[in-house]
């Protein structure tokens, strides 16, 4: 169900690497269904420094404000435009048109710390019964 | 899994939500559905269509006796003794200092040429009131009642009816062409605010052209064994399950109070706006203290607010008046956000909050502090959102 072209944080966010040492950021399927109807994203301007599993921006849904955790440490060298004008995005397509940013990879060896998405199924499995 | 859920109740329709895949989680002591496609697209299919909600861990209470009128005079801010037979009202009750208990809609059933007794076992009254309350405070106004009863109208019965009953509640455009289908009563002979006593799905029921979305639409009452035949005939007739989620912002979006939110114990009608629902010429519980506040102004106002920029103005968030406040000093606060969301309807934030008198005008221009960052805010009139009518 989870792509298995990426790898996956256990604060559910998702990073699909791209040619070269690029990659794209996202949340993923479980984190919209969490979250339910997004309205606002605060993400980072372009040119910010990200830090594998730091706090990078929030996610805003009707009932709730969630902090987004960087699962690499890069720069960020495009954001999305789509999920700013219409956040619905995120809860219609998570790991397509729904990506939020477009980041160039520090060290690509940060990749290890993340789980495959075979990892994070059981990872979820685990943590919510 | 709800680690709590051995100590919460589950309404007469909680299989059917399962069955639905609805995302449930505890409310005042119930598991409840909070939405089952989406709370704005549930809010959007009873703005143009028909959405169902089950609300029966509201609390339903009966009081009947030869004083029963009396007792409801003395405990709500509204005259009921005056209202009329199949009539329904919408009232608060106050605590010694104007505070507000909780908010209610009344009911005076029973009389001649209706059924009675089938949905109250061991109770036959000729007339009697029905009271519905909320959830999180039946646990403080059956008591209430019971020592109002006790102390000056003996004789007045209080029966707890909420475990044995369900409520729907179908509120849109297309809910009377979908009531037509299955009611024996025609929906144009149940007027606004007006209860009836009629069959749905075959099943009987008391129905009440009620509601809190500011649509039109229908209450239903009917006993526990039968809700789950009546649900799936009105989602089969076309009404979409609606859960907790989108019914908070549907009221929102309709101007309503949510006890709890924008009207507690330490509020008073008054200050919420609601003074239309008090008589003050009438003696009840709580009415001193409200003349007095009368006679002394306000001092702070339940307002709505047009919340600009996307992040919504939540609970709590402080409410400033950026344009008093020297430019190097903290913004002064003159108020806080009571209950705030994203306005489907209208495609913009709103919010309700309390302020201070001088700033409550509408067209106010405020800001709301949003963990840190100031939305520009302006007062508005209530509600945001009106239905087309005719």
């Amino acid at each position: 169900m989870n792509p298995t072209d990426r790898k996956y944080s256990r604060e559910h966010e998702w990073i699909k690497v791209e040619e070269g040492s690029r990659g794209l950021v996202g949340i993923t399927h479980f984190a919209q269904d969490q979250l339910g109807d997004v309205v606002y994203l605060d993400l980072p301007r372009v040119g910010t420094r990200l830090r594998q599993s730091a706090k990078l921006g929030e996610v805003e849904s009707v009932k709730a404000v969630s902090d987004v955790y960087s699962p690499i440490s890069g720069e960020v060298v495009e954001v999305n435009p789509d999920v700013i004008d219409h956040p619905e995005v995120v809860n219609e397509d998570p790991y397509g048109r729904g990506w939020l940013l477009r980041v160039e990879i520090q060290d690509l060896s940060e990749l290890d710390n993340l789980l495959t998405a075979e990892q994070y199924e059981a990872y979820l499995r685990e943590t919510s019964h | 899994m709800i680690p709590l859920a051995q100590f919460l109740k589950r309404t007469p329709l909680y299989q059917t939500h399962t069955d639905l895949k609805a995302r449930i989680v505890p409310f005042a002591g119930w598991e409840m559905p909070i939405q089952y496609s989406g709370i704005l697209a549930e809010t959007r299919a009873v703005r143009s269509r028909a959405g169902l909600f089950d609300v029966s861990h509201m609390g339903r209470l009966y009081i009947s006796g030869p004083r029963d009128h009396l007792l409801m005079d003395w405990v709500l801010t509204a005259r009921a003794s005056d209202l009329r037979q199949g009539g329904a009202r919408y009232a608060m009750l106050c605590n010694e200092e104007g505070g507000v208990i909780d908010d209610t809609v009344f009911y005076k059933l029973g009389g001649s040429g209706e059924q009675h007794g089938s949905d109250l076992p061991g109770l036959i009254p000729a007339s009697y009131y029905l009271l519905v309350c909320n959830a999180a405070n039946r646990q403080h106004v059956l008591p209430w009642l019971r020592r109002w009863a006790q102390e000056k109208f003996p004789g007045t019965s209080i029966e707890d009816g909420t475990e044995a009953t369900a409520m729907l509640a179908l509120q849109g455009p297309s809910s009377s062409a979908v009531m037509d289908r299955l009611c024996d009563v025609a929906p144009a002979n149940i007027r606004p605010f007006s209860a009836i006593k009629g069959n749905v799905a075959s099943k009987l029921a008391l129905i009440s052209r009620t509601g809190y979305t500011g649509e039109d639409g229908f209450e239903l009452i009917v006993s526990a064994q039968d809700a789950p035949h009546v649900w799936e005939a009105l989602t089969g007739e076309g009404a979409v399950p609606c859960g907790l989620g989108a019914r908070d912002v549907l009221r929102l979006e309709a101007g309503l109070a949510l006890h709890g939110n924008d009207i507690d114990a330490s509020t008073t009608p008054l200050e919420a706006g609601l003074e239309r629902f008090v008589r003050l010429e009438k003696e009840f519980v709580g009415v001193e203290a409200l003349r007095r506040q009368r006679e002394a102004g306000l001092r702070r106002r339940l307002v709505g607010l047009a919340v600009q920029g996307r992040s919504i103005a939540r609970r709590g968030y402080p409410i400033v008046d950026a344009a008093s406040s020297p430019p190097d000093a903290p913004h002064r606060s003159v108020g806080k956000v009571t209950s705030g969301t994203y306005s489907p309807s209208l495609d913009r934030n709103i919010a309700m909050g309390y302020v201070l008198m001088e700033f409550a005008s509408p067209g106010q221009a405020l800001q709301v502090d949003i963990r840190g960052n100031l939305a520009e805010a302006d007062v508005v009139s209530l509600p945001f959102y009106s239905r087309r009518r005719g």
